[in-house]
């Protein structure tokens, strides 16, 4: 059952089996696991992170190709749906109305990108989507009477999943239900349907043509697939996740604006993540997001102890200062690509073998 | 006669390809010696080899007894070895007078050289000045030669200097390799033209899928129709 | 064959600087003259200062296939340095001398040139040797790479944006009645003319800059002629990070407030002056830059929203007549 649940592509080693299996049930649990409003925000984000780590990996690990413009589509999802629930009103018809209209422009900008740029070299896309990205980055944030500008748009949802709701007037298990939990919970289940579908994809024809393309374009191009086709399909997949990941992050928080979704520092983060987790491996995409969202949000505690504690050295305290949590992932990446690029999950599966 | 250059069960390997299976070739010193052989035998990826754009996997590749394989492509070019490719490798940007500077790496371009070359290849003189990209086919593969011998080298790999060229022009090319002949020049000489090989060939080897499968004299070969058939699949006739 | 390579590479190619004399005319459909002279000064300006910071970049990507998402980082560090330099020579700064404040300028210039060149030198042996021959390597290690030195900029100037102010002889502006020209773009102006003019001199007159030229058209023919073009791209990498350091002085003593991330801010404008250029040819970069700037300038003023994206289309179009940018390198 689990087997064909995972398309047959288990995680592989006792380790790695471990670790995929204690975060997804303490994913699953965290609302009687770990209390709090900041244990869930943490992971609800991780969550959303995971799916659109995983669906970048799908062009970067699967298909081999760099793109800039992920947190676009990521923003467009977001935007879409906060956009609708100001205009249209708080209700599930402008959900679902922004979602669509989200999902189609992302299909469609993914698509003229793709169809422009990927006929040439991977280098060339990496570029072209920079610009595009960046371009809509400022649209989005000088378009102020439709984004609310660099403030954001703050907009309410359905009562059932706002904090105010109880389940029942009674703890369950101890734990309060709250519209809160139960949305947390529809995040969790709509991540792992993505995650499923996408492991899916990956194990079908699909997923192995995409990555003899990969391997080597001139020899599929030449075994009659249309590699154009392939890396404009996979990149619209891919964005198209991404926008429904962007629909959830604007969800949980009820909130969206540019530094939330379509920050150059959130792809840089992404990238990150899908680089130390494993690229060509979902399940990096798992681990990738959790360990950084956990370093970014409690790394920072033991930096600052550690700042504290190396006070009056030369230098070390500034290095060690809790800002600068970023510079030893940059290292860490850096090391990442070239002595295990394929990351956590590699390292985990090598050892095992 | 001495031998400048010696090949000894030479492989080379492109990618996943086994190119080079096992080559046996010398250059006698002060000769032009002929590689010949279809399409697809190997002889480019030989010349290669030679000039360190391919490294060997087995074999020696011997020049005046130093062993080329360890070297990078420009420390073999700097032993005196000159490699003029098969797309010529023109600098379609750069002038002719500026291809011929960067080719003269010693010191400036030698005017008495360069009245020699010029005396070989009238049309280099004639337009010094143009980006060599407006060349036509023919003088291009005259810039691509004299940039080869426009300092004295101890060797020149020639890689199919006549392919897809007139006929006039071929006749000019045969003068010129006369003339680097008698200037006492080694030359390694890949060609498809037999009647080009036959004109200016001594020692001759014939390649076949990665191997040399004849060694002699070219004069032997021109006269042994049997032979030419056998090793090339052509006959004298057609070719002529 | 041959005619067709020839034809690629006609001596000189109309077609381009007719689309900047179109770009630069047309918007006088709309624009008052005396505006129209203003815009185009600051366009041109700007454009400068991008040529500047892009040219390493695009000969490093014509020579070796290399493509560096870090080379922003010597932009904001070449700011920074600048920043220090100047902070420290006040005296020489404040009065409205215009000598005493190029005297201030020279040292600034030369402690971000020397610095960036040598961290760029570290730069290709630590972080773009190992991968010279993986794109997707490149793109990630180079980006992992600005992100260490952002980090690194904090780390030693502190986390937040600092002044980089403009001595005061290059602080305000000249001319009379309508048209006002501001001091600082002028200079720009002139200083990168010079460089370009440099940079051509030295790609055509010398024996080094024709080698380049031949390493961008065939690096292996190069190599058969005996010259190792590592070391080639090894000096116009430092060159180029040097130059990148410039231009990060200039464009911070433009903008006047610099930050660690100002040099990835300014890469989308690299690439797309690159890209629209052709990558790997030092004159469509020049071309491409002041197009970009004088697009950027003359939409800024008709459609301020629409500046940046402007740029973006400008890149679509030219693509879309010639999608090797506007001089294709030709490579073999």
């Amino acid at each position: 059952m689990i087997d064909r649940l995972l398309s047959g592509d288990l995680p592989r080693g006792r380790v790695l089996s471990f670790l995929v299996l204690a975060v997804v049930l303490a994913l699953a649990l965290a609302p009687i696991l770990f209390p709090g409003q900041r244990n869930l925000d943490v992971a609800a984000r991780i969550c959303v992170f995971i799916v659109l780590v995983a669906s970048y990996d799908l062009l970067l690990g699967y298909t081999g190709i760099v793109s800039f413009a992920h947190t676009m589509f990521f923003g467009i999802g977001a935007y879409g749906v906060a956009i609708a629930s100001v205009r249209l009103g708080t209700g599930w018809d402008a959900l679902a109305i922004g979602l669509i209209a989200a999902l189609s422009l992302s299909a469609a900008l993914a698509l003229a990108i793709g169809l422009f740029s990927l006929r040439v070299r991977a280098i060339f896309f990496a570029m072209v989507t920079l610009a595009v990205a960046s371009a809509f980055q400022i649209l989005a944030s000088q378009l102020s009477w439709l984004t609310g500008g660099e403030d954001g748009l703050t907009f309410r949802i359905p009562a059932v999943l706002t904090p105010g709701f109880r389940l029942s007037e009674e703890p369950i298990l101890g734990v309060m239900i709250t519209g809160r939990t139960l949305l947390y919970w529809g995040v969790f289940l709509v991540s792992a349907s993505l995650f499923l579908v996408m492991l899916r994809m990956v194990n079908a024809p699909f997923g192995r043509v995409l990555q003899a393309i990969r391997e080597n374009d001139f020899r599929a191009e030449a075994l009659g697939y249309r590699t154009v086709v392939y890396r404009t399909s996979a990149s619209v997949l891919s964005a198209l996740i991404a926008t429904l990941a962007g629909a959830m992050m604007a969800l949980w928080l009820r909130y969206n604006g540019p530094a939330t979704t379509l920050s150059f520092s959130i792809m840089v983060d992404i990238l990150l993540m899908v680089v130390i987790g494993g690229m060509g491996s979902l399940y990096g995409a798992i681990l990738g997001a959790t360990l950084f969202i956990l370093a970014q949000n409690y790394l920072q505690d033991l930096m600052k102890q550690a700042a504290a504690a190396t006070q009056g050295v030369p230098l070390l305290p500034e290095l060690l200062h809790p800002d600068r949590w970023l510079l030893w992932l940059g290292v860490l990446f850096v090391l990442s690509v070239y002595f295990f690029p394929s990351g956590i999950v590699g390292r985990l599966r090598g050892v095992e073998r | 006669m001495a031998e400048l250059l010696s090949l000894a069960g030479v492989h080379t390997h492109i990618g996943r390809y086994h190119i080079l299976e096992g080559v046996d070739l010398i250059a006698p010193e002060g000769e032009l010696t002929m590689l010949l052989g279809r399409n697809g035998a190997g002889k480019t990826t030989t010349l290669k080899t030679i000039i360190g754009l391919h490294r060997a996997s087995a074999g020696a590749v011997r020049f005046q007894s130093r062993d080329l394989i360890p070297l990078r492509t420009p420390e073999i070019a700097r032993l005196g070895i000159a490699y003029v490719p098969e797309d010529m490798g023109i600098f379609a940007g750069l002038t002719v007078r500026e291809n011929l500077v960067l080719a003269a790496r010693e010191r400036e371009i030698d005017d008495r050289r360069l009245k020699w070359l010029f005396g070989l290849f009238p049309p280099l003189e004639k337009f010094w000045q143009l980006r060599a990209g407006f060349l036509s086919g023919g003088q291009k593969q005259m810039l691509a030669i004299g940039r080869a011998v426009i300092e004295p080298r101890r060797l020149i790999l020639i890689d199919e200097p006549t392919k897809g060229l007139a006929p006039a022009i071929v006749g000019a090319l045969i003068e010129a390799f006369r003339e680097l002949k008698r200037a006492g020049s080694t030359i390694l000489l890949v060609e498809q033209n037999f009647h080009v090989a036959r004109s200016v060939g001594d020692g001759v080897f014939v390649m076949d899928t990665g191997r040399i499968t004849h060694a002699g004299r070219m004069a032997e070969l021109a006269e042994d129709a049997g032979l030419q058939r056998r090793l090339l699949g052509l006959s004298l006739d057609a070719h002529q | 064959m041959s005619d067709l390579s020839a034809a690629r590479t006609m001596p000189f190619d109309p077609w381009p600087p007719a689309v900047l004399a179109a770009a630069m005319l047309v918007p006088l459909v709309w624009i008052a003259p005396s505006t129209w002279l203003i815009l185009t000064v600051a366009g041109f300006a700007m454009g400068m200062m991008i040529f500047i910071m892009a040219s390493g970049l695009t000969l490093v990507f014509g020579l070796m296939g290399v493509i560096n998402f870090g080379h922003g980082a010597f932009v904001s560090l070449g700011a920074f340095l600048a920043a220090s330099v100047l902070t420290r020579m006040t005296g020489w700064t404040a009065p409205d001398a215009l000598a005493l404040n190029l005297v201030a300028v020279g040292p600034a210039l030369i402690v971000a040139v020397l610095v960036t060149g040598a961290l760029g030198w570290a730069f290709e042996r630590i972080i773009i040797r190992p991968v010279y021959d993986n794109h997707l390597k490149q793109i990630l290690v180079t980006i992992g790479g600005i992100i260490v030195v952002e980090q690194m900029i904090h780390v030693l100037w502190g986390p937040d944006q600092i002044p980089l102010p403009r001595p005061t002889a290059f602080k305000g502006s000249v001319g009379a009645g309508d048209l006002v020209f501001e001091k600082y773009r002028l200079l720009a102006c002139v200083l990168g003319v010079a460089v370009f003019a440099g940079l051509h001199a030295l790609l055509n007159r010398t024996k080094f800059g024709l080698l380049v030229r031949a390493g961008v058209e065939n690096g292996a023919m190069v190599e058969a002629l005996g010259y190792p073009i590592r070391m080639l791209f090894v000096v116009v990498f430092v060159a180029g990070s040097a130059l990148a350091g410039m231009g990060g002085v200039m464009w911070g003593l433009y903008q006047e407030i610099i930050t660690a991330g100002m040099g990835m801010e300014v890469m989308v404008l690299i690439f797309i002056v690159i890209i629209v250029g052709g990558l790997g040819s030092v004159g469509g970069c020049f071309l491409g830059a002041v197009l970009v700037g004088l697009v950027a300038n003359y939409t800024g003023f008709l459609a301020p929203k629409l500046a940046l994206a402007s740029n973006i289309l400008l890149m679509v179009v030219v693509l879309m007549w010639r999608p090797q940018g506007l001089y294709p390198v030709i490579r073999q």
